[in-house]
């Protein structure tokens, strides 16, 4: 769309200045200062000194409860506000002078683009650039020290895979589980049960290696995810949202207070994974580096089986779904059933880390706090719904900015920053930063009245006749 | 001691705190029904409301040297109250401005709302914490606490009757609001087709901002009430969030006395509930509400009333 815009412009040699500045600096410095000192302009300011004092509080210290306005002044009414509202002038010149340069600017990009384009739009053949990642990712953990390598398979690779897994219900089945850890904790708690006659009170008859939890775990969570989406999707897609909400809550809650799951205590000592096959023993340890490798493995795997998913016969069920639900269900295609697949299959991804999860470490019911829900949308949502690749580099790109910003930004003011991005990204990039095509084609079409991008409309075959 | 015994006693608790979901259901039916989605961050102006009413209220009582009585006491509980509603409605203005407003004027998909409602409320519960600490936070009572009447065997306090009767002013304030006035008319006729109500002359974008900032009038003033019984923290709103939400399902979604009705049901459920089974699980009843009503009745007991009188 925008190549096509942009090739007949290729001619042009020397960027001659914008049709709309007759008199040069003078005229330019009017337009300016008319932009700037409008109505439209002023309220620019008005907007530009809120998100000011808005990262100013962000950034400022901790209050106390006992002094309710002292963290606001301590942030606000210190020499250091300075700064932020010298961030908001700024922010404000670039907004509202932005009409003025823009002429400039496409004339430039125009001009930088045209020969280019015609290379760049052979599409860069995405294998090519997929190896490329993954021989990154593979020889990435020999320039890093422990703890960051730690934090490449907890933080960053766990959540990849999650992403991965909620990426198939929002992505590409249009819908919302804000409760998808709980079945990250039905994994982990499952891989106690059954590899572990110490690890919490409750446990299998017989121990058994990690490795045959995954399927068992897998199982369970989708089975699970079953019975939770059943009675909810049959009527709307955003009471979804709002059932897996509270079903969060509860499996937190229950693993907090139940004896079997040791309670807040947590499970101790899960045995580690080991292989023990055909003369091979290997057991991972308490060295992170093969749990990366395995994790990517496994990271790797899902993408390719989600990529030949979502061009399979279901993945594109799933767009039609997306695009037009009563359309598809018209044409035969089974809604309900579909949706309620694309949930089960999200949290069976979730359970599956659930297990690799429990295998590596110590847990406890705190891990699976809402927020880390919270965590695994905002990842979906930064990185690009619909786009494997893209969560992924949202996982990497959120996660380790996390952990490069350790020291400055404490863990628990990081879920701020968190929200500040969900509702910059929905407001101005709801594709997220690696957009998939096809979701952001749709966006865009639904922004225009043309389908409806989700599937969160009442289903047709619901009882919408009863109201 | 039996059920049948405790029975009076676990109803005027169950009352309590259903007609505390009762205030804060009504935000959510209302905005289900102007706008036909789930405000994620209703729960969040519940907590800043708390927050709000509770620093107010607190600031006067440590001005008394003994637990303060009579217009003392009443002054103070209306004050909490009044600054509670007005932090929950600034909260909930901001939240549309700022949330909403961008992705109506764009005409984003209903999926987007939800996620940057998630991330308004991730935002707003993180801030509280960092302003106000992440634990929780109490006031002490502005009145003396004792029992003042009884039904049957059960002891009736000061705390419970305020609740229970505030929340019942409100109620029916609310209830006149959406029924008998203009205002009410126009939300009304946004509910049932907004297009039409353009045409009609209702500009809908203000009746959107004055529903959201109903909502968070009634949920400030509810998160008050909610503080000064038991505490204010930076997550307090979750768990009345998700429960009044039930609440607004359970009467029947965007139907105002549905909420009423389906807050206080849930609230008596629960509260026997909590005694036939653990306290500790007395959460997990609500949820076996939810999904019980969405497999059995799901337009709820009253019926979904997207548009109608209340």
């Amino acid at each position: 769309m925008s190549t096509t815009s942009a090739t007949p412009a290729t001619p042009s040699v020397a960027p001659t200045p914008p049709p709309s500045q007759p008199g040069g600096a003078a005229a330019l410095g009017r337009a300016a200062a008319a932009a700037l000192f409008s109505l439209a302009g002023l309220r620019q300011l008005g907007v530009c000194v809120l998100i000011g004092l808005t990262l100013a509080l962000m950034t400022g210290p901790n209050g106390k409860a006992a002094e309710p306005l002292g963290a606001v002044r301590h942030a606000i009414l210190a020499p250091r506000i300075v700064t932020y509202l010298i961030i908001a002038a700024v922010l404000w010149l670039l907004i509202a002078l932005w009409p003025l340069a823009r002429p400039l600017w496409s004339m430039g990009q125009a001009a930088a683009r045209g020969p280019v384009t015609a290379v760049a739009q052979q599409r860069f053949a995405p294998l090519g650039l997929n190896l490329a990642l993954l021989i990154v990712a593979i020889i990435m953990p020999m320039f890093f020290s422990n703890a960051a390598v730690t934090w490449m398979v907890d933080g960053v690779g766990i959540y990849a895979l999650l992403a991965l897994g909620l990426n198939v219900v929002i992505g590409y089945a249009g819908m919302l589980d804000l409760g998808y850890i709980a079945f990250f904790a039905i994994g982990a708690y499952t891989t106690a049960y059954f590899t572990s006659k110490t690890a919490i009170s409750a446990h299998f008859p017989v121990s058994l290696n990690p490795f045959f939890v995954f399927p068992i775990a897998f199982v369970l969570a989708a089975v699970a995810g079953v019975l939770l989406g059943a009675p909810t999707l049959r009527l709307r897609g955003d009471y979804l949202a709002i059932v897996t909400l509270g079903f969060g809550e509860i499996i937190q809650l229950i693993a907090n207070n139940s004896h079997w799951t040791n309670g807040p205590r947590g499970a101790f000592g899960v045995p580690h994974l080991s292989i023990h096959l055909l003369g091979i023993n290997y057991s991972w340890k308490l060295d992170p580096k093969p749990y990366y490798y395995l994790l990517l493995a496994i990271i790797v795997l899902v993408m390719i089986a989600f990529g030949r998913l979502e061009r399979s016969r279901i993945g594109r069920a799933w767009a039609a779904i997306r695009e037009d639900e009563i359309a598809a269900e018209a044409t035969g295609v089974p809604t309900l059933r579909l949706k309620l697949l694309a949930f089960a299959i999200g949290a069976s991804v979730s359970g599956f880390a659930g297990v690799l999860f429990a295998s590596k470490q110590f847990f406890n019911p705190q891990i699976f706090s809402l927020q880390a829900s919270f965590l695994v949308v905002t990842i979906v949502i930064f990185g690009g719904m619909g786009n494997r690749l893209g969560v992924v580099v949202g996982s990497v790109v959120l996660q380790g900015l996390a952990f490069y910003l350790r020291d400055k930004v404490p863990a628990t003011d990081r879920f701020i920053y968190f929200g500040a991005v969900v509702i910059v990204m929905m407001i101005f990039r709801p594709q997220g930063i690696v957009p998939s095509r096809r979701r952001k084609r749709e966006i865009s079409l639904a922004e225009h009245g043309v389908g409806h991008a989700d599937s969160l409309g009442s289903a047709p075959t619901s009882e919408s006749g009863a109201r | 001691m039996g059920f049948v015994h405790q029975f009076w006693q676990l109803t005027i608790d169950g009352l309590m705190s259903g007609s505390l979901y009762a205030v804060i259901a009504l935000g959510y039916t209302l905005v289900y029904g102007v706008l036909q989605l789930i405000n994620f961050a209703h729960s969040e102006v519940f907590m800043l409301g708390a927050f709000g009413g509770l620093f107010a209220a607190r600031e006067l009582v440590n001005n008394f040297s003994d637990t303060p009585s009579g217009m003392a006491s009443v002054g103070i509980v209306l004050v909490g109250l009044a600054v509670g509603a007005l932090c929950g409605a600034a909260a909930a203005f901001t939240l549309e401005r700022v949330a909403y407003r961008p992705l109506r004027k764009r005409n984003a998909p209903r999926l987007a709302y939800l996620i940057s409602a998630i991330g308004a409320s991730l935002f707003a519960v993180n801030m509280a914490g960092k302003l106000w600490e992440r634990q929780n936070v109490t006031m002490e009572l502005p009145f003396t606490n004792g029992t003042v009447f009884h039904v049957f065997s059960a002891e009736v306090n000061t705390k419970t009757l305020v609740i229970i009767l505030v929340a019942a002013v409100m109620l029916v304030l609310l209830d006149t609001l959406v029924a008998r006035t203009r205002l009410g008319q126009s939300i009304r006729a946004v509910a049932q087709d907004a297009d039409t109500a353009t045409l009609m002359g209702v500009n809908v974008e203000r009746v959107i901002l004055l529903t959201f900032i109903i909502g968070g009038l009634l949920a400030g003033a509810g998160g008050f009430l909610y503080a000064m019984t038991f505490s204010a923290s930076n997550n307090m709103g979750f768990i009345p969030g998700v429960k009044a939400f039930t609440a607004a399902v359970l009467g029947g979604i965007g139907n105002v006395r549905g909420a009423m009705l389906g807050g206080i049901v849930l609230g008596l459920v629960e509260s026997y509930g909590g005694y036939v089974f653990q306290a500790s699980y007395k959460d997990v009843i609500a949820f076996l509400v939810l999904v019980l009503i969405l497999m059995v009745r799901p337009t709820g007991l009253l019926g979904e009333r997207l548009g109608r009188a209340a």
